[in-house]
């Protein structure tokens, strides 16, 4: 074992030496060395070494919630913008109500639209499948989109979603955080979107910190009118 | 007349001094700059995203796409805008030095593109771009196995040298140019481009300092990359 628990580490450093530890998702096996292939944080359980990436495009995963934006439209649906490597496929037959054959689709959703949406299905060839039906899924109206690294979505949310509930506490906007790394916002006023938003990239910038709620709260109180 | 000391003063192993910057665009995926004395290179990766036309993916893996283009006022006499036939040779041997160490298997049907602009030029101009790149790849967090760093040694006169500038490469006496990479782990070459003339013996020698200068090379990639990252920590 040459690294320790959330350590930063880079591609092509050494992990372990010897047949003690499995490679997991961010590196790979080299003769007798567990060699890391992507800039990311070292997480072990066990005997398994995996590279937690600290950058890189979002990586569709199934049952997440994302924000979409309308780029193309078929006759079976629209291709929406993921914000990972590939279009995600919203079908008629998935959206939040029924869409007749031959409909005007871009009555539903428009192009340059946002939409809410969660992933039923990624196949192996990262065919994403995506779908408006459920609670909370939606087109988006009003409000503000900001992008902030997929990484860091953890963080803003927080343990069971205490920090993003005590942005939205403080400041009366609501918010929904997708997977894929876009925030809505959408606020009373407009001084409270930007408290909002002014919140939630401190909470990208400085992740690392430690007892970062108490800061959230002091700048939100701090910066309320 | 021997080249018995180096125009700038430098001991004949001595790299000039170098940095290296990332997150340096901020619109870009991942990218970086790489400085080696007067020659500034910045680097800008984007994607993995869909490639178009259609015909040019790979459903086997993904493709990676570099371009490199100088500044018009990099050089001293105006650079004419828009690819050259010399850009286009560097294009090519940039990619194949840059893909041995990366991993696109994931991402079928996509293209990963690297945008190389040199800002300044005194020399070692692709060099400097594949640091660059390398950085950049990493910062945008592309699966590589590896870091690669890139210098240029050369025959300056009846001296081996390393990291030649300009006033060198146009010794009067002659001046051979050798841009080498190498990869981090391996020491393996993924780029050697020779012009002039070079005795077997001479490239050997040539090859070896290289890899002690890749090495420097490759502290300072380290350093600029867990630096920029130190505060992510706990």
């Amino acid at each position: 074992m040459l690294v320790k628990e959330k350590e930063i580490v880079i591609p092509g450093q050494d992990l372990a030496k010897g047949m003690d530890f499995l490679p997991g998702s961010g590196c790979y096996r080299e003769g007798d060395n567990i060699v890391s292939s992507s800039l990311g944080i070292i997480n072990i359980s066990n005997r398994l070494i995996r590279v937690i990436p600290l950058s890189g495009r979002y990586d569709p995963k199934m049952g997440d919630i994302i924000i979409g934006k309308v780029k193309d439209m078929s006759l079976h649906g629209w291709f929406l913008d993921t914000n990972s490597a590939y279009d995600g496929m919203l079908s008629i037959r998935e959206a939040d109500e029924f869409i007749d054959k031959g409909a005007d689709l871009s009555k539903y959703y428009n192009f340059e639209e946002w939409v809410i949406t969660k992933v039923v299905h990624v196949n192996k060839v990262s065919n994403v499948d995506l779908s408006t039906k459920g609670p909370g899924l939606r087109k988006i109206k009003g409000g503000k989109i900001i992008e902030i690294t997929p990484s860091k979505v953890p963080r803003v949310i927080g343990k069971q979603g205490s920090m993003v509930g005590l942005i939205k506490e403080k400041t009366g906007c609501k918010i929904t955080v997708g997977q894929n790394g876009r925030v809505w916002i959408q606020g009373e006023n407009p001084e409270s979107e930007l408290l909002a938003t002014e919140a939630i990239l401190m909470i990208e910038h400085e992740s690392h910190i430690e007892g970062l709620t108490d800061k959230i709260t002091k700048f939100l109180e701090g910066n309320k009118k | 007349m021997s080249y018995a000391k180096r125009f700038d003063g430098r001991k004949f192993e001595e790299i000039r001094k170098m940095e290296a910057k990332l997150d340096v665009i901020p619109r870009a995926d991942g990218s970086a700059m790489f400085k080696m004395g007067d020659t500034i290179a910045f680097a800008a990766v984007y994607g993995p995203r869909s490639m178009f036309p259609r015909f040019l993916q790979n459903p086997e893996k993904g493709v990676l796409r570099c371009n490199y283009d100088m500044i018009s006022f990099s050089v001293t006499e105006r650079k004419k805008p828009g690819p050259t036939r010399r850009s286009t040779e560097i294009n090519l041997v940039t990619e194949k030095a840059l893909l041995p160490i990366l991993d696109l298997t994931q991402f079928p049907n996509t293209v990963v593109d690297v945008f190389i602009q040199i800002i300044q030029a005194n020399a070692g101009t692709r060099c400097a771009g594949i640091c660059a790149a390398s950085l950049a790849l990493a910062h945008a967090g592309i699966p590589m196995k590896d870091l690669i760093a890139a210098v240029s040694v050369g025959k300056v006169s009846d001296k081996i040298v390393i990291d030649l500038d300009k006033k060198e490469e146009d010794h009067p006496e002659g001046a051979t140019d050798i841009p080498l990479a190498f990869t981090g782990r391996g020491k393996q070459i993924s780029l050697l481009q020779l012009d002039g003339d070079v005795s077997k013996d001479e490239l050997i020698k040539a090859i070896e300092l290289g890899k002690k200068g890749c090495e420097e090379i490759l502290e300072v990639q380290r350093k600029a990359l867990k630096d920029y990252f130190k505060g992510e920590a706990k």
